[in-house]
């Protein structure tokens, strides 16, 4: 439409922005996963389109915007599967102009791509991996990550848990890698705010279907034999990204405690029930779009191509390496629906976000909770802060 | 000559009586009921139940009604201000949060959030006349004092776009710091204001040139940035103070008119949205989202000087011109 306007008008500079006239094309690749993971309830079940939905509803937005602008975006979807090479998927992609991307794989996988593509100057956004390791010895300088650590998923929920003095946590940990990883995240959290793990369970996954034909009756009887003989605690803390255990604890432990971390109460990036902050906007546009509620994966990559978009729009250009030191600059935020501006870590180029705490109907609370102060940023009382750094960008 | 005397003592005491009474509107967001306010008493007078989720709220310009946005019930309501009820409606578009007329009182200028569109409403009709595409989530909205030119502010992609009211065709956008969600102009026409929620500032734009000419700042004493975050903005009939409303930072700036500098800032209820002078701008009044009150602020002495309790998550507010 602007366009059309350009051409009855004479002074096209009416439109008083930085790219007025030549017109841009921004391309994003999305470097999504093929598997699916299992989840104990059906509900929880990931849809095919999870992340890339995200990304496309943001590329929408982004259009809107970018109408008024003279500047389009798309992005193209590629699946891989943990056998497939990243590294040649991303130099697929680059060759046919793309230069920044969107990954919700895996931590080595990602790296794979991120590593790969460093020589020709890619940038990537971290949608969906959550591991520490990609925050601290193993940053990178052309990775942003829109997915929360674990530290700070772990910080957000440890946060209210004192706020409430549920201080004594029984700690049940699942016998998978990343169960041992966020375990790892929710000590360090105890140990930062004042919480005490009175003791640690293991739940081995000894294999096994998640769905049976006789149900949840061994369940029933499983759970408070499991977790019986605790010592006196407040809340029981689950460790099980695996999906194996967490999602039976509710209502089944052998004293009436309430459960929090991988079920019960949950702490993540974004929930289909916030719906304060303008957020219910979001919410409805995507199910308009979509017929399903969004994800936090979704949000994920939503954020990473909005941050694109505004990035592009502000400079531009769609320059990856300008983009890069843009959002790295004191100028650059976003707008994510989180009532406050969101921006990125100089030190790890983490994304400063509020961490939701949700039951699986509502947005319980949202950390950083009211009294944990920060000479800087509130947002940095949640993960790892720039003096225990251990990330050197290059 | 004695029934002079008593008429003009009659007359003097009305019209000072007058001075101070007028009557003001507030949405309560979370109660689904608008607060009649007597300006002169600073009291509630009268609770009226509205449909859901009530946020903008106006005077029509021939005072007869006042209309309120009840965005979950996808309409605007019609107050009749003389039995203070409810008695009829507007096709408003889906969820309706903001709205604003023209000086001739004849057209609405509707901001409907979920489909990234403004809609131009014949209020002496009660029908839709026309719409207008703009950018993702419009929200602020404002007249040009001429008539000529309607701005609409739009949160996602952070722009006021300008759009003409006789072609209803946008014909610049301004780029703006993050949730732009309030435009207002000086009554001369010589600058527009729009506030920047997320952005935390206001920028205060040349019409003329569709540019910025200055971008204002806030900063209070041992505070963090991020609770200041600019909703509501007044601007004297004289242009020389203009309000901005700081939502969650539970203060309201004052800002000269013509330097642009924050002179004060003046504490109020907690998380304040908006704000309408009295006629006489005597008194400002802010509603407080989460206090459940407004607060009284007296522009002369620029001292916060009562504080009234009114329904829950009070939004938007509207005071009679006489």
């Amino acid at each position: 439409m602007i366009r059309a306007i350009c051409a009855t008008v004479v002074a096209c500079g009416a439109i008083s922005l930085p790219a007025g006239a030549a017109p841009l094309d921004v391309k994003i690749g999305y470097l999504g996963r093929a598997d699916r993971t299992e989840t104990i309830s059906l509900v929880e079940m990931p849809p095919g389109n999870d992340g890339i939905a995200g990304a496309q509803l943001a590329i929408d937005d982004n259009n809107t915007t970018g109408k008024f602008l003279n500047q389009s975006f798309s992005v193209e979807d590629v699946r891989l599967k943990d056998q497939d090479d990243p590294a040649a998927a991303t130099m697929q992609l680059a060759d046919r102009g793309i230069s920044l991307f969107l990954s919700d794989l895996r931590a080595d996988m990602l790296l794979k791509a991120s590593d790969a593509g460093r020589a020709r100057g890619l940038i990537f956004f971290n949608a969906g991996a959550i591991d520490d390791r990609l925050r601290q010895q193993d940053c990178r300088a052309n990775v942003i990550h829109t997915a929360p650590s674990r530290a700070m998923l772990a910080d957000g929920l440890a946060q209210y848990l004192v706020w409430k003095h549920w201080t004594r946590w029984l700690l049940v940990v699942g016998s998978h890698a990343p169960d041992k990883l966020y375990a790892d995240a929710l000590r360090r959290s105890a140990t930062r705010f004042g919480a005490k793990i009175v003791q640690e369970r293991v739940f081995e996954d000894t294999g096994g279907a998640r769905r049976t034909d006789s149900g949840l009756v061994q369940i029933q009887s499983q759970i408070p034999l499991f977790t019986q003989s605790a010592p006196d605690y407040d809340v029981l803390v689950a460790a099980d990204e695996s999906q194996v255990f967490a999602d039976y604890l509710p209502y089944r432990t052998r004293d009436p405690r309430p459960v929090a971390g991988s079920a019960g109460l949950e702490p993540t990036s974004w929930d289909a029930a916030l719906d304060q902050w303008g957020a219910i906007q979001l919410q409805d546009r995507f199910e308009r779009k979509f017929s399903r509620r969004m994800t936090p994966l979704d949000m994920q990559a939503w954020t990473a191509v909005r941050m694109i978009g505004e990035a592009v729009g502000r400079i531009g250009t769609a320059d990856p390496e300008r983009i890069l030191d843009y959002m790295k600059g004191p100028d650059f935020s976003i707008a994510a629906f989180k009532g406050r501006k969101l921006t990125v870590r100089d030190w790890d180029l983490q994304l400063r976000q509020p961490i939701l705490l949700a039951d699986g109907r509502t947005v319980v609370s949202v950390s950083p909770q009211e009294g944990f102060l920060h000479q800087f940023s509130e947002l940095d009382t949640l993960g790892i802060d720039r003096p225990e750094t251990k990330c050197q960008l290059k | 000559m004695w029934l002079r005397l008593v008429l003009g003592m009659a007359l003097s005491a009305l019209l000072a009586g007058e001075a101070g009474a007028f009557t003001a509107y507030v949405s309560n967001e979370k109660s689904n009921t608008v607060s009649v306010i007597d300006t002169e008493k600073w009291a509630v007078t009268k609770t009226i139940k509205v449909g859901q989720r009530p946020r903008g709220i106006a005077y029509t310009k021939d005072q007869k009604y006042v209309l309120v946005a009840v965005g979950d019930d996808d309409t605007i309501q019609m107050i009749d201000t003389t039995t203070n009820e409810v008695v009829d409606k507007l096709p408003s578009g889906p969820d309706p949060e903001f709205f604003t007329q023209g000086p001739d009182g004849k057209f609405l200028y509707v901001a409907n959030e979920d489909d990234n569109t403004v809609t131009i409403i014949d209020i002496a009709r009660r029908a839709q006349v026309g719409d207008v595409q703009v950018g993702v989530e419009p929200e602020g909205m404002a007249v040009s004092p001429d008539g000529k030119i309607l701005i609409n502010t739009s949160e996602t992609t952070n722009m006021a776009h300008f759009i003409d009211t006789a072609t209803r065709q946008v014909v610049a956008s301004v780029l703006v710091d993050a949730r732009p969600r309030f435009a207002a102009f000086k009554q001369d026409g010589s600058e527009l204001w729009v506030s920047s929620e997320i952005g935390g500032t206001v920028s205060v734009i040349d019409p003329v040139k569709h540019a910025i000419k200055k971008k204002i700042s806030f900063a209070i004493a041992g505070m963090r940035p991020e609770p200041i975050q600019a909703v509501g903005i007044n601007l004297t009939r004289d242009g020389k103070i203009g309000f901005v409303a700081l939502g969650p930072s539970n203060h309201v700036a004052v800002v000269d008119g013509t330097t642009h500098e924050v002179k004060k800032y003046l504490l109020v209820g907690e998380r304040v949205w908006h704000m309408a002078f009295t006629p006489d701008e005597k008194y400002l009044l802010t509603t407080n989202g989460v206090s459940n009150d407004v607060s009284v602020i007296d522009v002369g002495a620029l001292k916060v000087v009562n504080t009234i309790q009114v329904g829950e998550q009070p939004w938007g507010v509207t005071i009679s011109d006489r």
